[in-house]
């Protein structure tokens, strides 16, 4: 077996620190731990980092005396004052340009994106300034600032609001792209991309921001951060891999539910980081199952999905037994229609189907998503 | 609206390019201009005009604001009576003997600097996009020469001589144009991007109007420091440079914004060398007087003859005192020409060369060798020795970056993260850039 720490933690459990745990999933917390939603966890991480350094600001449209626009940023402006959390003109370009400035001088800004589809507005700053300072001044001018906000689809928003970026800024060198599913995650990530010292990229998704997650006591210590370039281990399994970021995960876990009653017993991997990927986890995992499937939301043509594929061929080719199997959204701008928009992101079944399909257990049928 | 009709008159009788202009022209809408309101202390000279005075007061009778200054008045005139009146007394030159000899060394440096890159260029050592800053020379030297090292200054792709008036030594900035690991950056940023941390010049841009918001952000930052942070000394002010073209993108303008908004201790130095490549400024532009754009957003917006050290000198004086003291940013519209093509691939042909000539005739440099000859200032003897000693300084330049080594392949992967980790995990299970193969060049990515 690999020396890769394998973290499990069994949901409503203790995590389990290198103790190998069979993960009995249910949501519904036993044990005792606390619950938290993404939204608090984004929250309660901005927190404690903008007291703990006081060059951490945070500066988006609507996150002052809005609470932000999806209220990650409650109470914020209230604690730390309007020089610290800024509303800030419609102005994507120049507010994203400005805070790189600043994060070039010293400061350590966050800034938020009401969804990242508006990044695209401020793209040539995201990858221009930001993420090929560091190269073109030989290591002068450093930038330690996150972009967040979220990413994806939403609930019936149309096209030009429901694009995943995960793919184009994972191209990008100079970049790091995280992506948390759980309160967790969000927690950890957040708090470690603020750190950093690189410019990050944080994806967030709107349909989590509700959803709530248990945390462990050790996860809400103010020191508390997770590694960036780890995945994470959700559910361990032997017969495929199923590989997934963000909302996905969620879909995943039901998917190794329903497939667990079949017998089929797969392995969910959360990718957490998607630039650096986490090639080793990924390998390692399809060198043990045989098999793998990648579940992503965004534009499957040169999509995240593709880059994992490509790189199992590199490293464990002979190791696979069936053809790698790719779910991805639909090749088709986000339609509005509420039928249409779940034929164009991934469903849970879609995943279960395609499991199966690598494990031969049904008629091969040209994917429909 | 009235005002348009009566700037397309204006526009027709000022700004055609067969006259002399700038030196001549009369300030423009002094007694019109709606936003003139208390008068400022910018450019305190301003209230000995009598053109503006009326219309001051009567805007301050019309429009109750809290003070704002937009002087929106040709500089220029204003210089040029306070040059008149010290030619008459002949005691009271603008500059003193050191800072005028300052001056032309440093226009010299600029100047023989991109002589040389041209030079260097042709005989294949400097390669890519090379854009030469000939003929600007006074604005680059009239403001920078009056920062602190502390203070701020972000360019665009013509930004050769803006590194050497911030005092990034020569053979830096020659060995980066060379390639050679010896540059200001290694050589991994090139003619384009020329940063230097120690001298806080932030780059150095590619894209035009991307240097803007960044200039704006050191800005936001050096008074986060001093409110936030608490560093009651931060005055740091940031200039940023940039051409008539960008004047029309729309980061310019969200900038201008912000910076007013927040009072944010900020130049805006537009270089209007009424080129943009083979675009004219004024095929481009619906308005080509840049310095308007500025008191639209609040703040002055001000017109100097860039082909004059000296009047750009008054000009940045009193911006940069502006953005120390906290009373915001200002917009300069520098008048100058590039005597060079917009890079060394450019064969230059669509410019009239009667434009040419007549913009070669006022170079700064031979402009400031005169004043200084007229005033007694310097001696031929000193300036010969100046422009001997630039000469030698870009000749062990040249040597020093031709002797220098290429980077090792070792290079290429360094510095994409202030952090290697963000190459991520290799197949053994560590971290990438543990493995010191990594940093021999040799390992796999």
């Amino acid at each position: 077996m690999s020396a890769i720490l394998r973290k499990i933690i069994a949901p409503g459990g203790i995590p389990a620190w290198g103790i190998r745990v069979i993960a009995s999933r249910t949501y519904s917390s036993s044990a005792g731990g606390k619950e938290m939603t993404v939204r608090d966890a984004l929250n309660s991480a901005l927190d404690e980092e903008m007291s703990a350094d006081p060059s951490v600001l945070l500066m988006g449209e609507e996150v002052g005396e809005y609470q932000g626009a999806y209220k990650v940023s409650k109470g914020l402006l209230d604690k730390y004052g309007p020089k610290r959390v800024i509303d800030t003109p419609i102005t994507e370009a120049g507010f994203t340009g400005m805070a790189v400035g600043a994060a070039y001088h010293g400061l350590r800004p966050v800034v938020e994106f009401m969804t990242f589809n508006f990044s695209m507005q401020a793209i040539d700053h995201i990858i221009n300034s930001a993420a090929k300072s560091n190269y073109m001044s030989s290591g002068q001018i450093s930038v330690p600032i996150v972009f967040r906000g979220p990413n994806g689809a939403a609930a019936g928003v149309g096209a030009q609001h429901s694009q995943c970026y995960a793919a184009w800024y994972a191209s990008c060198p100079g970049l790091k792209v995280l992506a948390p599913y759980n309160s967790e995650d969000a927690r950890g990530l957040l708090k470690a991309a603020i750190r950093d010292p690189d410019p990050v990229v944080f994806l967030e998704n709107e349909l989590l921001y509700g959803e709530s997650f248990p945390i462990s006591a050790e996860a809400l210590d103010s020191s508390f951060c997770l590694p960036i370039g780890k995945a994470k281990i959700e559910r361990e399994g032997k017969d495929v891999t199923i590989v997934a970021f963000s909302k996905m995960v969620g879909y995943a876990l039901k998917a190794a539910e329903i497939l667990a009653k079949e017998g089929v017993s797969a392995e969910v991997i959360n990718l957490r980081s998607i630039r650096p990927l986490d090639r080793a986890t990924i390998n390692t995992s399809v060198r043990k199952t045989n098999r793998l499937v990648t579940v992503e939301e965004g534009f499957p043509q040169h999509g995240v999905g593709a880059e994992i594929c490509a790189s199992i061929v590199e490293e464990s080719f002979e190791y696979l037994d069936a053809p790698v199997e790719r779910i991805t959204g639909a090749d088709v701008p986000m339609p509005y229609a509420a039928n249409l928009e779940r034929m164009a992101v991934p469903q849970v079944d879609d995943i279960v189907r395609a499991a199966k399909r690598t494990c031969y257990r049904s008629v091969p049928v040209a994917v429909n998503a | 609206m009235a005002a348009t009709a009566f700037s397309a008159s204006k526009f027709t009788q000022s700004f055609s390019l067969n006259s002399t202009r700038s030196v001549d022209r009369p300030p423009l809408f002094p007694a019109s201009h709606p936003l003139k309101t208390t008068p400022s202390s910018f450019l305190g000279s301003t209230r000995k005009l009598s053109l503006s005075s009326p219309s001051s007061s009567t805007s301050r009778r019309r429009r109750r604001r809290p003070s704002r200054s937009p002087a929106v008045v040709a500089v220029s005139e204003v210089v040029k009576e306070k040059k008149s009146k010290s030619n008459v007394s002949l005691s009271n030159p603008l500059i003193t003997n050191e800072e005028g000899l300052e001056l032309y060394e440093d226009m010299v440096l600029g100047r023989s600097f991109e002589d040389m890159c041209a030079q260097m260029y042709y005989r294949g050592k400097m390669f890519g996009f090379v854009h030469l800053y000939n003929g600007q020379e006074a604005v680059s030297t009239g403001f920078i020469k009056l920062l602190k090292q502390e203070d701020c200054v972000v360019s665009t792709y013509r930004d050769h001589v803006h590194a050497l008036s911030k005092g990034v030594p020569a053979r830096a900035v020659m060995s980066e144009l060379f390639g050679k690991t010896t540059g200001c950056c290694r050589g991994q940023g090139g003619s384009m991007h020329m940063f230097s941390k120690e001298h806080n010049l932030l780059g150095g841009f590619a894209f035009i109007g991307e240097g803007i918001p960044v200039a704006t952000g050191a800005a936001f930052t050096s008074k986060y420091r001093r409110e936030v942070l608490k560093e009651a000394d931060c005055d740091h002010v940031t200039l940023a440079f940039f051409g008539d073209g960008t004047c029309n993108n729309g980061q310019f303008f969200e900038c201008l914004n912000m910076a007013a908004l927040w009072k944010l201790p900020i130049v805006f130095v537009v270089e209007n060398n009424l080129w943009a490549i083979g675009m004219s400024h004024l095929r481009a532009t619906s308005d080509p007087e840049i310095w308007k754009k500025g008191p639209a957003f609040g703040m002055p917006g001000v017109h100097v003859d860039g082909m004059d050290v000296l009047k750009v000198r008054e000009v940045a004086k009193e911006a940069i005192g502006r953005a120390r003291r906290g009373e915001g940013p200002t917009l300069v519209e520098c008048e100058t020409y590039r005597f060079r093509g917009h890079s060394l691939a450019d064969p230059d042909e669509l410019r009239d060369p009667a434009e040419k000539a007549r913009y070669a005739s006022r170079d700064p440099i031979s402009a400031l060798k005169k004043y200084m000859f007229e005033n007694n200032l310097a001696s031929e003897a000193e300036l010969k020795a100046i422009d001997k000693k630039i000469d030698e300084l870009v000749e062990d330049a040249v040597e020093f970056a031709d002797e220098s080594p290429l980077p090792a392949r070792s290079q290429l992967l360094e510095n994409v993260f202030a952090d290697p980790r963000g190459f991520g995990i290799g197949p053994d299970g560590r971290y990438r850039c543990e493995d010191p193969k990594f940093t021999e060049g040799t390992a796999q990515v």
